[in-house]
């Protein structure tokens, strides 16, 4: 197939539980135990994901091509 | 209505020092979800438990954008006039976006060089012309009135004018409803004519960025950009400012948790914690959120298009999360507080004000560690009328 894929990571040492995530883009993240996890690891590419990468206070969600392992967000 | 009962007022009284009202906890036992009435706006829920304060914070079901169609429950008269607190995802999103980065914790730590000279340069200061010193006005408020103004490209000299200014942000009734817009208006010509400066002479500042991020990529109004700079520089240091003396003045009025600090200043990063889950900064519960569809919370069905009140302070003391909630434990490992909020609005500011907080307390208890009160503690002037808890002057000894 082919087809572009976006593999999402949450380091949930370095994440402290603000809530970003989840609230930005709630159909990606979830808060469980006080800690964010992706409720997907491939996914679709939506700009939503890079947004809520773009806005972690401690940089804790790595959003990747999949294919590539290129890193879309966050910025170095 | 699911009403049972009258609304109650609130706030349920002024504010006593750093003492959080014991009605909260009472009402965290038998009634997590009441009905109140505040000064303007429409009755509303008051949340007190913590998870139930998280769901209203972080569920986006909840709306901060739908206060400007509202009658908004609040303590001050003005309504909120906009800004990226009454914004929802994803207008919320570009915005914060913009200034995200330069808030990580990544960013802020290759400011703490900087931010402990400043605070070596203040202590020594206070050294010098010798005790006793205020607090606030020769420690808590220069350092991180500076950090703010070097990150955003803010020139110190005027600090005297935006923090006058700056008190009307943050006034409830402290000053008159003329005064606070006259302030307003200032931080906002103020701040244009910053942005104008930057448009001559390009600056690599943070307000530089942001009038890149407007005139090169269109990323945001002229409106947002001015609001965006004056919301940066108030909230980059108000709460920092009045944090340092709260959390100087909890400490010395239990020395044995300054004698410990002053033991083991290790334990530093996790006092802070510990200080900002304790302290209820907040006067009482603001900035409330509007349920979009209907939302079980507490064992109350709130129905779409009602405003929830979260008290986070409440939160911060809840039993079920943090045991022996009202005990300042300087050790406490566990410590998942909602002292910075929680959910998309969570305080861009937090790594920034952790790490000077890090540093105003570390370096007070390894330079000054006989630090005292320098009048008795009745004499002391709290803040009155502001939405945040804090003291006029911090009289200090050493």
């Amino acid at each position: 197939m082919g087809e572009l894929r976006w593999r999402v990571g949450v380091d949930r040492e370095t994440c402290i539980g603000s809530g970003i995530c989840a609230a930005t883009a709630p159909n990606h993240f979830t808060l469980d135990a006080d800690r964010s996890r992706p409720l997907a690891e491939l996914v679709e590419p939506d700009d939503v994901v890079i947004d809520a990468a773009e806005s972690c206070p401690v940089e804790a969600i790595a959003v990747s091509d999949a294919s590539t392992g290129e890193r879309l967000a966050p910025e170095e | 209505m699911t009403t049972t009962s009258e609304p109650r007022t609130y706030p349920f009284g002024l504010p006593d020092r750093l003492n959080l009202d014991p009605r909260y906890a009472r009402l965290r036992a038998e009634e997590p979800l009441i009905r109140v009435r505040l000064p303007y706006g429409e009755d509303a829920w008051l949340a007190t438990r913590y998870q139930d304060v998280r769901t209203v914070l972080g569920d986006p079901r909840f709306s901060r954008a739908a206060v400007l169609d509202r009658d908004e429950p609040r303590t001050r008269p003005e309504p909120t006039s906009g800004g990226i607190l009454s914004m929802d995802p994803p207008e919320h999103t570009r915005l914060r976006k913009l200034v995200a980065k330069a808030f990580t914790m990544r960013r802020v730590e290759a400011l703490r060089p900087r931010a402990q000279e400043i605070t070596d340069e203040l202590i020594d200061q206070m050294i010098d012309h010798g005790p006793p010193a205020d607090l606030v006005e020769e420690f808590a408020l220069p350092l991180p009135v500076t950090v703010i103004c070097e990150l955003l490209g803010v020139p110190y000299e005027d600090r005297k004018d935006f923090r006058r200014w700056s008190d009307a942000a943050l006034s409830t009734t402290a000053l008159s409803r003329e005064q606070v817009q006259e302030y307003l208006d200032n931080l906002h010509e103020y701040m244009a004519g910053l942005v104008a400066r930057r448009r001559a002479t390009p600056t690599d500042d943070l307000l530089g960025a942001l009038v890149r991020a407007r005139d090169e990529e269109d990323r945001l109004s002229e409106d947002e950009l001015v609001r965006l700079g004056v919301g940066l520089l108030i909230a980059g240091h108000e709460t920092t400012a009045s944090q340092i003396p709260n959390f100087v003045y909890v400490l010395l009025t239990q020395p044995e948790h300054w004698q410990r600090l002053r033991a083991e200043p290790e334990l530093v990063p996790r006092a802070v914690e510990e200080l900002l889950r304790y302290i209820p900064l907040g006067a009482a519960a603001g900035f409330p959120r509007y349920a979009t569809e209907d939302i079980e919370l507490g064992g109350v069905l709130v129905r779409a298009g009602e405003p929830v009140l979260a008290v986070v302070a409440s939160a911060n003391r809840d039993e079920s999360v943090f045991p022996d909630a009202d005990t300042l434990d300087l050790r406490r490992e566990v410590n998942p507080h909602v002292g910075f909020g929680h959910g998309v609005h969570h305080c861009l500011g937090a790594p920034l004000a952790r790490m000077e907080l890090q540093v105003a307390l570390g370096s007070l208890v390894r330079r000054l560690r006989e630090l005292r009160l320098a009048t008795p503690e009745p004499e002391l002037r709290w803040k009155t009328g502001m939405l945040v808890r804090g003291l006029e002057s911090f009289p200090v000894s050493w």
